[in-house]
C-alpha cells in the first residue's frame, strides 16, 4: 500500500508484472518498491534450500530479491536485482529457482534436510565413486540450485564500452560527495560525479531530515541545479564505480536503458573507464543485520530500507512493525512508521542501557529468539529480563550497525582497518594512488559530519591539482552521535541466516573453524559464505565476527577476505561490448575486393585481410575443380592474383644498406639498382622470422616485402632494431603497404600481356629474372618486379591503390583473353607447393634456416640478428643435431592422400607418438603432376630422399606410404621463371 | 591511350548523418612521410618555412596556408595536402597519399562519439587546436587530429569500411542520447 508523499511521480502510473500478475506503480519506483506497495512480501527462494525470502534492502547489495527479467523478444537477463531495477511500462518479472510456483516450490523440501545440508556436505558425501561427481551429482545439484537462467539465445543487443577524463572524480553522489563535488567544481576542477542510483542524493532521499533549514530533498535539489549548471562537472548517474585500477584509471557500469520497455537505438548498459586524476570515494555505508533464528522470514528487513521504502517511494513493507537494533540510528525508523500512521509492537534494543524514550514500547537488553510465519512474517518472540515474549507483527526491521563501503580502497591490495570504536572496517589510507575517503565510507556517520567532511576532502583533492575556492559553506544537519554496541549474534535454537543469498548460516561458520577451515579466506570457501552475488555485502563481517568468536582472534586478527572488483555486477556483455559479430577484429579489403566477389569468389580470412580463395565457373563440382584450372592458366597461359596484401616497407638513408646486412642472414649491401633478391629473417632466438624479397629502387632506397602473415611482426622488429641497435644512424623505414595495389601477373604469356598494357613493351634487359624499375601504365607511374612465387616467368606490377580496382579488372580481362584468367589463393598455394617454396605453415617458429635448407643463406661474412643464437649446439645441421628438415612427399599411388598434420613414421614402424620422425606441413593434389604432393620435415630428411616414409593421419584415418623427394616438385632448375 | 579509373575507398560510404552529428570524406589531397635524414633536420625546417610550416612536436599539428604537417612518430612526420617537392633530398620522402582515408566528424557529440572509439582524452581542453595524436580506434590504428570544424581521422584504407560503421554505430548511439 502507498501513503502520501515520496518521491515517486504520481502523475505517472506505470503498470508491469510480476509471475503474470499485472501490478502497478508510479515513474520513480524500482521494482522492489513497486512490489512493496502491491503488497507483495514473497519474491524469491533463496540458493540451496529454497527458502521463502523477501527483499531485504533498498539498494545494489540486495541478496533476496533477484528476479528475472524477460524482454520482448524472448531475450531474458537473470539475477536482476528488484531493488535496482527502475519500473516502466510493460516491465514483465518473474522470481526465480521456484518450481512450480513461488509459494508452492517442490524444492523446498530440501529445507526439511537441512540438518544433513551443512557447509562441506557435497565435499563429504559425494566424494566417491569419483566418475559420479560429473556425471551425477554435479548436474543434480546444479538443477537444485540455481539463481536464474540464461534465455539460451544469443545476446544481439547493444551495449557500449566509452572512456571519460577528468581531474576529480567523486564516486556516490550522497551529502559528502554533493559536497565534495561542490568544492571541487566551484575550485574549477574538472569533476565527474557518479553515483549507483537514478538521482542523486544518497541517504537523504531515504531520510526525513533537514538540511540547512529545508527539506533534505530540496537541498539536494539545490546543489544539483548548482552542478549542472557548472561546465566543468559532468553528473552520471545509473553509473555504478565498479573497480579502481592502476594509473588512476576507474571502471564503471551505467545502465543505459534497462529502465525503458523501447530503448530505441540506446545501448542497454555502458562500461565505461574514467581516467581520474583525483579520485573522492563518497561511497557512504552499507548495514548490517543481526543473525537470529529464522531472520530470513520475509518481513524481515534492514531498519534502513524500511525507512527508504516509506520515505522514498511512499511504500508501506508493514503496517505492524518491531525493531530490533544495537544503535541508536535504527530509532529513527519506528518515528518514521509512527509518523506515517503505523503502529510499532516493539523496539528491541540489545543495549541494556539505551534511552528509554522511542516511538514504541522500549525492550532494552533485549534479543529476537525468533519469527513465526510461512511466506511472511507474522510472528517475532523475543527475550527480555529472562522471560519470552511473543508479538504479532509484519514487519521485523533490524540494523546491526554500519558498514563503511570500502571496497574500492581494497582494489590495489590494501586492507581495511578495523576500528572498535565503531565496531567497523575503515579503509586504509593511500591505498589506492590519488583517492582519498569521506563521509560514511570513512566512518563519518552523522548528516553534518558528511557534509563538512565531503567539503574538505572535494577541496583537498582540488587543491592538490592547483584548483583553489574558498570552501563551501556547512548547511546545518542532524549530527547525532554513532552510539552502538557491536552485537552479531542471538544464540539459540533454529538457524540464524548470515549470507541469505548462498543460505549460510551462523552455525556453518562455526562448522568450518571447528573442522579447521579457521583462516578466513578457509572459512569462505568452505561455507560459500561472501561467494554469492551479493559477494558477501550483507554478511561478510558479521561472518568473520563469529568466525573471530569461534577461534578467538579477535576481528581484528580475523580479518577480511579479499575485496575484488567488481563492487556490483558487470555484466560480460558490456565488458565485450563492440565485440559482437565481427567487432572484434576490423575487416581489411584489398581494392580488387568487390570484383572478385562479383566472380563469386568465397574469401579466406588471412589474417584482417579478406583474400579469395577460387573463382568458381559453372558446371565445377568443387573447389579443386576450380583450383585445378586456375592453375593451369598461371602453368599454361596467365593468371592474375591480388598480392597487395603482402606487407611492403619502404626503406631510405645511407645507413639502409647495413640495416639491411644486420635484419636479413643474407648479404644486401652489394644488391644494385634495379635489382630484387630473396631474403630470410631471423628472430633474435635463431629462428627463422620470415622470408620475403627486397628490390632496390635506387641508392640508399630499398622496398622490403614481407610475408601477409608477418607484415606487422616484421615492421615491429625493424623498427625496435632501427631504434635500440642503430641509434643514430640514417635509416628511415615506413610502411607502404596500403599505397600500393600489386598484382601478381604469372605464366608463360605474362609478358605479352604485359606489353599490351605498359605505356612502353617490357624491356628484357631492364627486367631480367629478379629484376624491377618504373613503369607506365596509362599514364600511371607504376612499379614493377619480375619475381614469382609460381615458378613461372612471372612479374608483380604495383599502382597507387587508387587504381587498384581499375587495372586489377583490366589486367583480369586481359589475361582472359590470352586463355587464362584470375587465380585464387588456393591455385597459389598449389603453385607454390609445386615449387618447394615456403610460407608460415613451414616457418612455423621453431624452424631454422638450415631446417628450411637455407642454412647457407646466413652469412658467414657478416653479422646479422639471430646469427649467434643460430650458432647453438642443437640448432646448427648435421647428425649431431637430428634435426627434422624439409623434404618433399610424394604417395607411391598417385591418388592417395597426404594431409597436413599428419606424422611420419619409418616403413614398418608403429604409428605412434614416441615413433614420429615428422610431420606433413603442406598438402595439395598437383593438377601438374597429377599426384597427391606434400611438404615435410622429417627427421635427417635431405638424407633420405629415395626412401619410404609411412605417412600416418590419426585424425583424419589415413595412412599412405610415400617417397621421400626433393621439395621442389616442378622445373627444379628455375628455367621457367628465367626464361 | 585509356585512363585507368581512381576510386576512393569511401565511396559510397559516406558522408553519415545522424542527428546533428556528420561523418564525411577528409581524404588529404597527398600524403607524405617525411622523416629528415641525419644532420638535415634544419635544412628541413629551412625548406619547410616557405610553406608556413615547421616539424612538428610529439602529439602536434602544424597548418599552412597550403598543407599541414603533423607528427608520427621518433623523426616522422605526415605532410598532408602540400607537395613534399622541397624537401627533395633532404629528408626520406614516401608517398602514402592511397595508404590513408581521412574522415571528419562535426557536430554536438563529437567528442562523445570517440569517446567510444579512441581511448585518449579528445576534449577541448586537452585536445584543442594543434593537437594530433596516433591512438587507436577501436581495434584499428589511426592518426587524431584536431580540425577547425570538429576531429579529422586518417584510418588505413583496407579499413574504411570498418571505421565508418564502428563510427557511425556510436553516432547513433549517441544520437539516441540526446533523444
Amino acid at each position: 500500500m502507498r501513503i502520501p508523499g515520496g518521491l515517486i511521480d504520481r502523475s505517472k502510473p506505470i503498470s508491469f508484472r510480476f509471475d503474470g500478475h499485472q501490478m502497478s506503480g508510479y515513474a520513480g519506483d524500482t521494482l522492489a518498491s513497486a512490489l512493496i506497495a502491491n503488497r507483495v512480501r514473497l519474491v524469491g527462494r533463496s540458493f540451496k534450500y529454497h527458502r521463502p525470502r523477501g527483499i531485504l534492502t533498498a539498494g545494489s547489495e540486495e541478496p533476496n530479491a533477484l528476479v528475472q527479467i524477460d524482454q520482448p523478444g524472448g531475450q531474458s537477463t537473470p539475477n536482476t536485482r528488484a531493488t535496482v531495477q527502475e519500473l516502466y511500462e510493460g516491465l514483465s518479472a518473474r522470481s526465480q529457482n521456484r518450481f512450480p510456483s513461488l509459494a508452492f516450490d517442490l524444492a523446498a523440501v530440501n529445507d526439511f534436510a537441512a540438518p544433513m545440508l551443512s557447509a562441506g556436505f557435497y565435499y563429504k558425501t559425494f566424494m566417491w565413486p569419483r566418475a559420479f561427481w560429473e556425471k551425477l551429482y554435479e548436474p543434480l545439484i546444479r538443477r537444485a540450485a540455481g539463481i536464474g537462467a540464461l534465455s539460451g539465445k544469443p545476446d544481439e543487443d547493444a551495449y557500449e564500452k566509452a572512456w571519460a577524463f577528468c581531474d576529480v572524480l567523486v564516486i556516490g553522489a550522497g551529502p559528502a560527495g554533493l559536497m565534495a563535488a561542490l568544492a571541487a567544481g566551484r575550485a574549477g576542477a574538472d569533476v565527474i560525479l557518479a553515483d549507483e542510483d537514478v538521482r542523486p542524493g544518497g541517504r537523504l532521499l531515504s531520510e526525513r531530515e533537514e538540511v540547512g533549514g529545508s527539506a533534505a530533498t530540496d537541498w539536494v535539489a539545490g546543489v544539483v541545479a548548482e552542478l549542472e549548471a557548472l561546465p566543468n562537472v559532468r553528473i552520471m548517474t545509473r553509473t555504478s564505480v565498479a573497480g579502481a585500477y592502476d594509473g588512476g584509471t576507474y571502471a564503471a557500469l551505467e545502465r543505459v536503458s534497462l529502465h525503458l520497455g523501447e530503448p530505441g537505438d540506446l545501448p542497454r548498459e555502458c562500461f565505461w573507464r574514467i581516467v581520474a586524476k583525483r579520485a573522492v570515494l563518497a561511497a557512504g555505508a552499507l548495514e548490517r543485520g543481526i543473525a537470529f533464528p529464522s531472520n530470513d522470514r520475509p518481513g524481515v528487513m534492514m531498519a534502513g530500507a524500511v525507512r527508504c521504502y516509506l520515505n522514498r517511494y511512499a511504500a508501506v513493507p508493514g503496517r505492524r512493525a518491531v525493531i530490533f537494533a544495537n544503535n541508536d540510528g535504527a530509532r529513527r525508523t519506528a518515528a518514521d512508521l509512527k509518523a506515517a500512521g503505523f503502529e510499532v509492537a516493539a523496539v528491541i534494543d540489545v543495549r541494556p542501557d539505551s534511552s528509554a524514550v522511542a516511538d514504541g514500547p522500549v525492550y532494552r537488553g533485549a534479543q529476537v529468539t525468533g519469527t513465526e510465519g510461512r511466506h511472511g512474517l507474522t510472528k517475532v518472540s523475543f527475550r527480555h529480563e529472562g522471560a519470552l515474549h511473543e508479538v504479532t507483527a509484519d514487519l521485523l526491521a533490524v540494523s546491526g550497525g554500519w558498514n563503511p563501503s570500502v571496497h574500492l580502497t581494497c582494489h590495489m591490495g590494501g586492507r581495511p582497518v578495523w576500528n572498535p570504536d565503531l565496531a567497523a572496517f575503515l579503509p586504509k589510507e593511500g591505498a589506492i594512488p590519488g583517492m582519498i575517503v569521506c563521509g560514511a565510507a570513512a566512518g563519518v556517520f552523522s548528516t553534518a559530519g558528511c557534509l563538512s567532511d565531503g567539503a574538505a576532502k572535494g577541496a583537498e583533492a582540488a587543491s592538490g591539482l592547483g584548483f583553489t575556492a574558498p570552501a563551501p559553506e556547512i548547511p546545518e544537519a542532524e549530527d547525532a552521535a554513532y552510539a552502538l554496541k557491536p552485537f552479531w549474534i542471538v544464540e539459540g535454537k533454529g538457524r540464524a541466516w548470515l549470507d541469505f543469498a548462498n543460505d549460510v548460516t551462523a552455525k556453518d561458520v562455526r562448522l568450518a573453524a571447528q573442522e579447521n577451515y579457521a583462516g578466513v579466506e578457509h572459512m569462505k570457501r568452505y561455507t560459500t559464505q561472501g561467494m554469492a552475488p551479493d559477494q558477501g555485502k550483507n554478511s561478510n563481517v558479521a561472518a568473520l565476527a563469529i568466525l573471530a568468536d569461534a577461534t578467538g582472534r579477535g576481528i581484528e586478527g580475523t580479518g577480511t577476505t579479499t575485496f575484488r572488483p567488481p563492487y556490483s555486477p558487470v555484466s560480460i556483455a558490456a565488458l565485450g561490448a563492440g565485440g559482437l559479430h565481427k567487432g572484434f577484429a576490423p575487416e581489411r579489403f584489398t581494392t580488387s575486393h568487390t570484383a572478385g566477389a562479383e566472380r563469386g569468389a568465397p574469401m579466406i580470412e588471412a589474417g584482417l585481410w579478406y583474400r579469395p580463395g577460387y573463382f568458381p565457373r559453372p558446371g565445377e563440382r568443387n573447389w579443386r575443380d576450380s583450383c585445378n584450372r586456375e592453375v593451369g592458366y598461371v602453368r599454361n597461359a596467365v593468371g592474375i592474383c591480388d598480392v597487395s596484401t603482402l606487407g611492403k616497407i619502404d626503406i631510405q638513408g645511407t645507413d639502409a644498406a647495413a640495416f639491411l646486412d644486420l635484419v636479413y642472414a643474407n648479404t644486401f649491401s652489394t644488391l644494385k639498382p634495379g635489382r630484387v633478391r630473396y631474403g630470410l629473417m631471423l628472430r633474435e632466438d635463431g629462428h627463422v622470422m620470415d622470408d620475403g624479397t627486397t628490390a632496390c629502387l635506387g641508392p640508399d632506397h630499398y622496398l622490403m616485402t614481407t610475408t601477409t602473415a608477418a607484415a606487422g611482426e616484421v615492421m615491429r622488429h625493424l623498427d625496435f632494431a632501427r631504434q635500440a641497435f642503430c641509434a643514430g644512424r640514417d635509416i628511415h623505414i615506413a610502411s607502404v603497404t596500403e599505397h600500393w595495389a600489386q598484382f601478381a601477373v604469372a605464366g608463360p604469356k605474362s609478358r605479352p600481356l604485359l606489353d599490351t598494357l605498359l605505356d612502353a613493351p617490357v624491356d628484357p634487359e631492364t627486367f631480367p629474372f629478379m629484376g624491377c624499375g618504373e613503369v607506365s601504365v596509362s599514364g600511371v607511374a607504376a612499379r614493377l618486379f619480375r619475381i614469382s612465387f609460381s615458378g613461372e616467368h612471372a612479374y608483380e606490377i604495383a599502382v597507387p591503390a587508387r587504381y587498384g580496382e581499375a587495372l586489377y579488372r583490366d589486367l583480369v580481362g586481359r589475361a582472359e583473353t590470352l586463355g587464362g584468367g584470375a587465380y585464387g589463393m588456393e591455385a597459389l598455394n598449389v603453385l607454390r607447393i609445386e615449387k618447394g617454396l615456403i610460407t608460415h605453415a613451414e616457418i612455423h617458429g621453431r624452424i631454422t634456416a638450415g631446417d628450411i635448407g637455407m642454412g647457407r643463406m646466413v652469412s658467414a661474412k657478416k653479422d646479422c640478428i639471430g646469427k649467434a643464437a643460430s650458432q647453438r649446439p642443437g640448432m646448427r645441421e648435421g647428425p649431431e643435431a637430428g634435426r627434422e628438415e624439409l623434404v618433399g612427399l610424394r604417395p607411391l599411388n598417385a591418388k592417395h592422400e597426404i594431409a597436413s598434420g599428419a606424422h611420419l613414421f619409418r616403413e614398418g614402424h608403429p604409428a605412434v607418438r614416441e615413433h614420429s620422425e615428422g610431420y606433413v606441413t603442406s598438402c595439395c593434389w598437383s593438377p601438374t603432376l597429377q599426384s597427391h604432393i606434400g611438404l615435410a620435415f622429417l627427421r635427417e630428411g635431405r638424407g633420405r630422399h629415395g626412401s619410404r616414409v609411412r605417412m600416418k593421419d590419426h585424425l583424419r584415418g589415413l595412412d599412405t606410404l610415400c617417397e621421400v623427394v626433393d621439395p621442389v616438385f616442378f622445373d627444379k632448375d628455375g628455367g621457367r621463371a628465367r626464361g | 591511350m585509356a585512363d585507368l579509373i581512381a576510386k576512393s575507398a569511401l565511396e559510397g560510404l559516406v558522408p553519415v548523418t545522424h542527428g546533428a552529428l556528420v561523418l564525411s570524406d577528409a581524404t588529404p589531397a597527398a600524403v607524405t612521410s617525411v622523416a629528415p635524414f641525419r644532420g638535415k633536420g634544419r635544412a628541413v625546417a629551412e625548406a619547410l618555412a616557405p610553406m608556413g610550416l615547421t616539424l612538428p612536436a610529439p602529439n602536434r599539428m602544424e597548418t599552412g596556408p597550403v598543407g599541414r604537417i603533423v607528427w608520427f612518430g621518433p623523426g616522422q612526420a605526415l605532410l598532408l595536402d602540400a607537395a613534399p617537392g622541397p624537401l627533395a633530398g633532404l629528408a626520406a620522402l614516401t608517398d602514402q597519399s592511397d595508404g590513408w582515408v581521412g574522415l571528419r566528424l562535426a557536430g554536438p557529440g563529437t567528442e562523445e562519439v570517440l569517446a567510444r572509439l579512441v581511448p585518449i582524452d579528445l576534449r577541448p581542453p586537452a585536445f584543442g587546436p594543434g593537437a594530433a595524436a596516433r591512438a587507436p580506434l577501436g581495434h584499428m590504428t589511426g592518426v587524431v587530429m584536431r580540425a577547425d570544424d570538429g576531429i579529422e581521422i586518417l584510418v588505413f584504407r583496407s579499413m574504411a569500411r570498418t571505421a565508418v560503421h564502428e563510427i557511425a554505430t556510436a553516432m547513433r548511439q549517441i544520437t539516441a542520447r540526446e533523444g
